[in-house]
């Protein structure tokens, strides 16, 4: 089984990390934190596009 | 030879076949890179030994070092972007050097942050202002140098060029950051990774970080991609490729109601 190659030998030192656990898992936040803007924010900005061009278009010919 | 050549080049300088091909790739981008970044965390994570001297915290170096890296590759594709805009008047070129800027701003605060945070329990300071640190906080403020040009200059063609002359100056920063920790004393630690040398790491903590760094890669392109696409449809608004795209769009999402 993969699960005895686990360097951890319990969920809780997992997330405490040897004592290191807030460094680790507050550097991998803010890494999670920035890569999830920069998979959201182009899917907002590309729904805004398509309403402004629509909105254009209805104004021009309605 | 030639001809193929030229054909490219225009191809490359054509929105809609940018916009079409990239939407066939980007799927396969984000499958792979997710797929990378998954194992490459999980792994890096939960089974890689700690380090022998800096305990489990070393485990931030799989977020940090590709960071760190695409970092500094997403500046030089953005000078590049800018001498191919600047020498071959390519406006799509000026376009993925305005979309890579943001993504490279935050990509360089992902590693000042996590060097920071890394650097707590390690040297027991968040900061000192040595060369490596100083440098890549230099880069970016490069980036947000040419963001703000794109925000303050009205005028597209000034904007472009003036980001594009600003990306080709600061890349000097580039071979700063990369020889600084040889060139100066300095805290940060020598390069993980060389491509003359083989890793100093053990496999089992090397292989998690190269997929890792494979894996931002990949994402890089999905964000690239994305955001140029954006910047095409609206430029394009007026022409009939877009507007027939964004009719059998809102007819799918008719049907789909």
């Amino acid at each position: 089984m993969l699960t005895e190659y686990l360097f951890f030998d319990s969920l809780s030192s997992f997330f405490a990390m040897g004592g290191h656990g807030l460094y680790v898992w507050l550097s991998y936040g803010c890494a999670a934190l920035i890569l999830g803007v920069n998979f959201i924010s182009p899917i907002l900005t590309r729904k805004k596009i398509i309403k402004d061009i629509e909105r254009q278009m209805r104004r021009e010919n309605p | 030879m030639w001809a193929a050549l030229t054909r490219l080049y225009h191809k490359l300088g054509s929105p809609k076949w940018f916009y079409e091909i990239t939407s066939r790739w980007s799927p396969w981008f984000l499958i792979i890179g997710s797929l990378l970044m998954a194992v490459g965390v999980v792994w890096g994570l939960a089974f890689a030994p700690a380090d022998y001297l800096q305990g489990n915290s070393f485990r931030i170096i799989y977020i940090h070092v590709p960071s760190a890296l695409l970092s500094q590759s997403a500046y030089i594709m953005m000078a590049v972007a800018g001498v191919v805009g600047l020498v071959w008047k390519m406006k799509l070129s000026f376009v993925v050097g305005k979309v890579i800027a943001p993504i490279g701003a935050g990509l360089a605060i992902m590693a000042l942050v996590t060097g920071a945070v890394w650097g707590k329990p390690t040297w027991g300071t968040w900061w000192v202002w040595d060369a490596r640190l100083t440098s890549m906080l230099i880069l970016l403020f490069l980036y947000m140098g040419i963001i703000a040009i794109y925000n303050a200059v009205e005028n597209e063609e000034m904007a472009n060029k003036a980001a594009a002359v600003l990306a080709i100056v600061g890349s000097i920063n580039i071979p700063i950051i990369k020889y600084s920790v040889e060139w100066w004393n300095t805290l940060h630690q020598p390069a993980t990774i060389t491509l003359t040398k083989k890793p100093t790491m053990a496999p089992e903590m090397f292989i998690p970080l190269m997929l890792t760094i494979i894996g931002f890669y990949c994402w890089f392109a999905v964000w690239v991609f994305a955001r140029t696409r954006n910047e095409i449809l609206w430029r394009e608004r007026r022409t009939n490729w877009v507007k027939k795209l964004l009719a059998s769009s809102a007819q799918g999402k008719n049907n789909a109601h």
